[in-house]
């Protein structure tokens, strides 16, 4: 018997209601700190919709930038920053999904797979402009693609890749050996294990890792104004080599304005960001539930 | 299995969306004109792309925000086709331009004014000289107080407030106060947003900011404006003084600058005309002073004599 512990039967001891207190009031800081986060969410909320919901109707959405504020909309920065995610999700999804496989299933565990784990690790952290400055020189100047959305694209796939290897291979591990080892024992090749029985287990955990990095990408400017983004432009993009530019950039725009009508619109632009961002939330969970009931 | 298949096609789609093909060209003149620079110009930028995109669908005009510095370095690398400018070019990057074998055309567009604005409550200050003002800013400075500016100002801390050292107006500032572009003194609160500045100082009993008049007028409730005595007596900054050139030295023509390789170009030689036909109508909308028809006039000569024709 451990020493305190009240035998059974008899009323708690001091000890036993003093230790049941500490444990409520962990509980208590902990859920204090958890309702940070969504006070300031909340706080936010209310504050921009205040600010912005009466100058958000059909018009705001489908409308260009104009001097006038009650005739101007985020058309073009909504559609450049969909065209982003959207390209930014093709190029970096496959590429680190499979280098997450390559380094979990396949790569041997020597030098050059820690030097390129420990390099991973650090990329994750470096500053986005610097991103910016890379996007800039290696495919701005370097593979001449311009100031386009494609360049927009790779540089925002450089900066998330990172991310999404390291969540990936954080799900590719949680998937316990003894599958593997029943699949192989089944007579599976390392190719038929990985597609048949890692991928769709990790699968939900990849995804969600993958979210988080692309919201953290819907969010950036730095490194999109150094690549190209433009403050004005009164068109969308058609293709991939079209000039963009992107929610963050058009919302700074009007709030720097010296004309306080401006500022209601910047609200209603940080709105559509958010719903943009809730929405392609919602597109993982659902993409995510589905993978979990079917793996 | 199923599922993924699924993904596969749903990426598929999305690729074949993103790979689709460009718009065909029309009657008007098509093609793209790329403008860059100055973050004080834009407002003017974007007025003129606005009108000039409704009657010329064609062409895509995109209005770039790198910085007056940061505009010139595109326009020299022949990126881009126009770049906005809050102060004339550098010598140092008209060697690059030259050297990279870009010729150009200055075209002014606007007045601006810079106004000098302290707290409302202030009521001790109302005019300063260039000298004190070079006083307070210069490197090196032992302005610590108001009273260190005038004998007869409270013994006070003077806290400034002023653009980031990116901006062409800090640029500008320096050089015509300081005499030398880029040197200030450090120790300022520094914004590359406006607004912060204009909070700043509407804030702070003892604040002291400079910014466009642009900021000024928006707020002038919130901000009390100083006339400048730059030897020709006290002269607040307004519309009047402002366009006639009397608030000086604080009053600065604003630019862009057009590539002559560029004006060949029938969208480029559009937007040209454009700017300067619309510029007395659309430039006061934006907040900054128009400039006389006579000026305007000039630079419609001036790209005349570049490339002959046009409207």
């Amino acid at each position: 018997m451990r020493p305190g512990r009240a035998p059974l039967g008899a009323s708690p001891s001091a000890f036993d209601r003093a230790r049941r207190t500490k444990g409520r009031i962990f509980a208590f800081t902990c859920a204090a700190a958890a309702f940070v986060g969504v006070a300031s969410l909340g706080a936010l909320l209310v504050d921009v919709i205040a600010d912005g919901a009466s100058r958000l109707d059909l018009a705001f959405l489908t409308g260009f930038a104009s001097r006038f504020p009650e005739r101007s909309g985020i058309r073009a920065a909504l559609a450049g920053s969909v065209w982003l995610l959207v390209l930014t999700a093709l190029i970096s999804f496959p590429l680190s999904v499979a280098a997450a496989i390559h380094l979990e299933e396949y790569a041997p565990r020597n030098w050059v797979t820690r030097a390129i784990q420990t390099n991973i690790a650090n990329l994750a952290g470096v500053p986005s402009i610097v991103y910016g400055i890379l996007g800039l020189a290696l495919f701005v100047r370097g593979l001449r693609l311009e100031r386009s959305v494609l360049s927009g694209a790779l540089t925002l796939s450089l900066l998330v890749m990172p991310v999404i290897i390291m969540s990936a291979q954080e799900a590719i591990r949680a998937v316990p050996s003894t599958i593997r080892e029943a699949a192989y024992g089944l007579g599976a090749t390392r190719w038929q294990v990985v597609r048949g029985q890692v991928l769709p287990m990790a699968m939900p955990g990849i995804l969600t890792g993958t979210i988080l990095a692309l919201s953290r990408a819907v969010g950036e400017t730095a490194p999109l104004i150094m690549v190209g983004a433009v403050g004005f432009l009164a068109f969308t993009p058609q293709s991939v080599m079209d000039p963009f530019t992107v929610l963050p950039l058009q919302i700074y725009s009007w709030i720097s304005r010296p004309q306080e009508e401006f500022q209601p619109l910047a609200a209603a632009g940080i709105i559509v960001l958010l719903a943009l961002l809730l929405t392609m939330n919602a597109f993982a969970i659902v993409l995510r539930n589905r993978a979990r009931s079917g793996g | 299995m199923k599922r993924w298949t699924r993904m596969q096609a749903v990426f598929a789609t999305a690729l074949i969306a993103a790979c689709g093909g460009q718009d065909s060209g029309g009657m008007t003149p098509a093609g793209a004109v790329r403008i860059d620079g100055s973050s004080t110009v834009f407002p003017i930028a974007e007025a003129v792309a606005e009108e000039f995109q409704l009657s010329n669908p064609n062409v895509r005009v995109t209005v770039g925000v790198s910085g007056t510095g940061g505009g010139f370095k595109r326009f020299c690398a022949g990126e881009i086709e126009i770049a906005n400018a809050s102060r004339p070019i550098k010598e140092s990057e008209a060697d690059a331009c030259r050297s990279a074998g870009v010729a150009y055309t200055e075209l002014a567009v606007a007045w601006d004014g810079l106004s000098i604005v302290v707290n409302p409550a202030n009521s001790f200050a109302t005019c300063l000289t260039v000298a004190e003002l070079r006083r307070i800013w210069s490197p090196g400075t032992t302005v610590r107080t108001w009273r260190d500016v005038r004998p007869t100002w409270p013994a006070e801390e003077i806290r400034l407030y002023g653009p980031g050292t990116d901006s062409g107006t800090f640029d500008y500032f320096t050089e015509v106060i300081n005499g030398e572009s880029g040197v200030s003194r450090p120790d300022f609160q520094a914004s590359e947003d406006d607004n912060i500045l204009v909070q700043g100082v509407a804030g702070d009993t003892y604040a002291l900011g400079y910014f466009g008049y642009a900021y000024y007028a928006e707020n002038a409730g919130r901000l009390k404006v100083l006339a400048i005595d730059g030897g020709a007596g006290c002269v607040e900054p307004s519309d009047t003084t402002i366009e006639d050139g009397s608030y000086a030295p604080l009053a600065r023509p604003l630019f862009v600058y057009v590539s002559h390789a560029a004006l060949a170009r029938p969208e480029v030689r559009a937007y040209v005309d454009y700017l300067l036909d619309s510029a007395s109508l659309l430039v006061p909308s934006t907040g900054y002073h128009a400039l006389s028809a006579e000026q305007y006039g000039q630079g419609r000569a001036a790209i005349a004599r570049v490339v002959p024709g046009g409207s």
